[in-house]
Formats: C-alpha cells, structure tokens, sequence
C-alpha cells in the first residue's frame, strides 16, 4: 500500500487563490470515490483546513503530537463523519515553525502513507520553509493559481523550485474562472495561463459564490447534494487525478444566456 | 484578431485589458526568471574554480579556452562545461576534443 500511495502537494505561492479549497473539495471527492484519503494541514502559520471541513470542534492532537510521541497517528487523524473514508491530520500551532524540519514532514507523510490511497498536503503560501517542509513530504504537486497577474507571477516562482526537485508530475489548476470575462478578453485566458506556466492542465474550477456559502457551513460544496458551477469542475478534477479519461471544463461552452453568446460571438476570429 | 478587437480598433477604443495583462506578465517572468538565474553567479564562479581544481589533478587543461555555463531551455536549467584537455598528467595523450578546430589539438601536436 504504502508505495502506492499518491501524496499529493496543494501549492500556490500566492496565498489566497483557492489552495485549502482545493484540498478539500478534492479531498472529499477522492474519498467519496472510495479511495482512503487523508488531508494533512501544512500550514502551522494559519491553519484553515479543519474550518473549511467543518471540524474545527473536533480536533484533539495534532502533527506535533503524532512527531512528539504524546499520541498515536490514529489519535491525532480526525474522520469526516459523512465521509468515513476520509481523515484530516490538523497542522500543530505556530511555533512548531521554529523546529519543524523537511524531515518532520516526510515522516508525518510516511506514516500516513501506510494507511492511505491518497494525501494531500495543503501547503502555506510562500516559498519559504514552510513551503520547502511540505515539499520534502510529497511525490506529486498540483500548482493552484488564479487568472491573474499576481497569481501567475508567484505560481511561476513556485514551479521553478518544483522543477528543482525531484517531484513529477506537476499538474495545474485554474481556479476562480469567470468565462464571461474571458470571452470579454477582460481576463487572462486558460491557454495564456497554461502557456506561460507550461504545466499540463489538471482542470480548471468556476467562480462560484456557492464556494463561500459551502465554507461559512463547513461543508464543501463536493459533499453536499445541490448543483453548482464550481462543484462540477471540482469532481472533474478529482476523475482526472484518478486517472479517468473526462475532457477538461471548457469555460467557453458555460453560461448559456444571450449575452454570454453574443460574448462568444464577438470572440470570433475574423483574420 | 478577433470580431471584438476589430470594433475596438474601428472605434480607437482601447485593447482588452487581457492582452495587456499578457504581455505584462511575460516581461515580467522573463526578468523573474533571469533573476533566479543570477543569484548564483557567484557560486557558478566558486563551482566553476572547484571543478578545474578536480579536473586539473588527472589531465592538463587548455585553460584559455575553458567554459563553464548555465544553459536554460523551456524551464530545463543545464550546467555546460567544455574543458579542452591538452594531455594527461602522466605525459600520455589519452584524450582529445572532439572539437576539431580547437587549440589544444594544435597544442598536442606540437
């Protein structure tokens, strides 16, 4: 089991374009296939995971604990109650930054790897140790960023150290696409982004504002029943990383009122 | 040039601000990454010292006409080192370039 295992790094390099988001929907998703997936909160700085999964309350022992031998792994790892399949180990408090090495963390990964199919690791924002620990403990990277400046300019710093190591492969994510914008030509397009980055495209995922209700409810959106834009493109990505043979979401074939087709209209090359 | 530009351009209102963005992150990435690039002049000086010293303990280098660089293609960063050998150091000529309007085929052969 254990080389089989996908530990799988969520990183960004830009804090704010989606990556604990991400991870958790893709989490949920991957266990709800029935794959064992464990979600690991790289972020000791400012832990979120645990809030977007709704077990905030739930948390006893943490990474810290399981490294320090105050408990056993299957103590610290805290299951979804819907999702059996799926288990969140909590990141420590903000001064395991201080001692926490790159061989921490891979050893926290090892451990998870025995029991899991797959682990995800909800990297920090930046490139600095917090970054390069979570790196030590993955054998896979999917790199989130937005369609904008920012996003792309720090998403290309993190691949140039991705590219240093030894992690293959390295998958990218768009997140927080506006198609209608897009067709305006007001927005960096998918293949501008994927361009410049040169990463194959795991998928792309909607801007939703479903996103930020599934968040204030602790309930991410591939857990819940309803339909939603960003949901759709989250199960995408999730059959994609299984290795199932689904076409990316083409942002140009959503949005089906007049304007969004005039929009496509316009868009037409004409020489 | 798609419908929308052509209108755009037909009226003299400005471009989408897509392709601004576009060709902003493009200068910007290709200073960025030079950047990441130049912060190790100094070390690719110090490793460039090292690698002759080592060299230089089994064969006789061509000193003049030794290079060593980084290279980068499509994200791929090489180190390049071409170190022209003139002969062994136990007096043998083992070695040569492959190169073959080098100097050091010349010195040989003297």
């Amino acid at each position: 089991m254990a080389e089989n295992t996908r530990t799988i790094l969520i990183c960004s390099g830009k804090g704010g374009v989606g990556k604990t988001t991400l991870t958790a929907n893709l989490g949920i998703a991957l266990a709800n296939s029935g794959a064992t997936t464990a979600v690991l909160d790289a972020d000791f700085g400012l832990r979120n995971l645990d809030l977007l999964l709704g077990l905030e309350n739930r948390i006893i022992y943490t990474a810290q604990d399981v490294l320090d031998k105050n408990c056993r792994l299957d103590q610290a790892l805290v299951r979804h109650k819907k999702e059996p399949n799926l288990a969140l180990l909590p990141a420590g408090d903000p001064r395991m930054l201080d001692w926490m090495k790159p061989e921490d963390m891979k050893k926290i990964s090892d451990l998870l790897s025995e029991k899991f199919d797959f682990v995800l690791v909800d990297c920090p924002a930046g490139v600095e140790d917090g970054f390069k620990n979570a790196l030590a403990a993955c054998k896979e990277a999917i790199v989130v960023t937005n369609p904008e400046l920012s996003a792309v300019r720090d998403a290309d710093r993190v691949i140039g150290i991705l590219n240093t190591s030894d992690i293959e492969p390295i998958q990218l994510v768009i997140n927080r696409v506006r198609p209608n914008m897009m067709a305006s030509q007001e927005m960096l397009s998918i293949d501008d982004v994927q361009g410049i980055l040169s990463l194959p495209l795991l998928g792309i995922v909607l801007e939703d504002e479903q996103v930020i209700i599934s968040t204030n409810r602790g309930e991410p959106l591939t857990l819940t029943d309803g339909r939603s834009p960003a949901k759709k493109c989250y199960l995408n990505v999730s059959q994609r990383l299984t290795g199932k043979d689904v076409p990316i979401i083409d942002p140009k074939n959503e949005g089906k009122s007049l304007k969004d087709k005039f929009m496509r209209l316009m868009q037409t090359k004409v020489f | 040039m798609t419908l929308r530009d052509l209108i755009n351009k037909l009226l003299g209102r400005e471009t989408a601000s897509a392709n601004t963005a576009r060709e902003r992150l493009q200068l910007v990435l290709a200073h960025d990454r030079v950047d990441m690039n130049s912060l190790t002049t100094d070390l690719l000086d110090k490793m460039r010292k090292e690698i002759l010293d080592v060299v230089a303990k089994y064969v006789e280098i061509d000193f003049e006409e030794v290079a060593v660089s980084l290279e980068t293609e499509d994200r791929m960063t090489a180190l390049v080192a071409n170190l022209p050998i003139k002969r062994t150091v136990a007096g043998e000529i083992k070695f040569k370039k492959n190169d073959k309007n080098n100097k050091s085929d010349k010195d040989i052969k003297k």
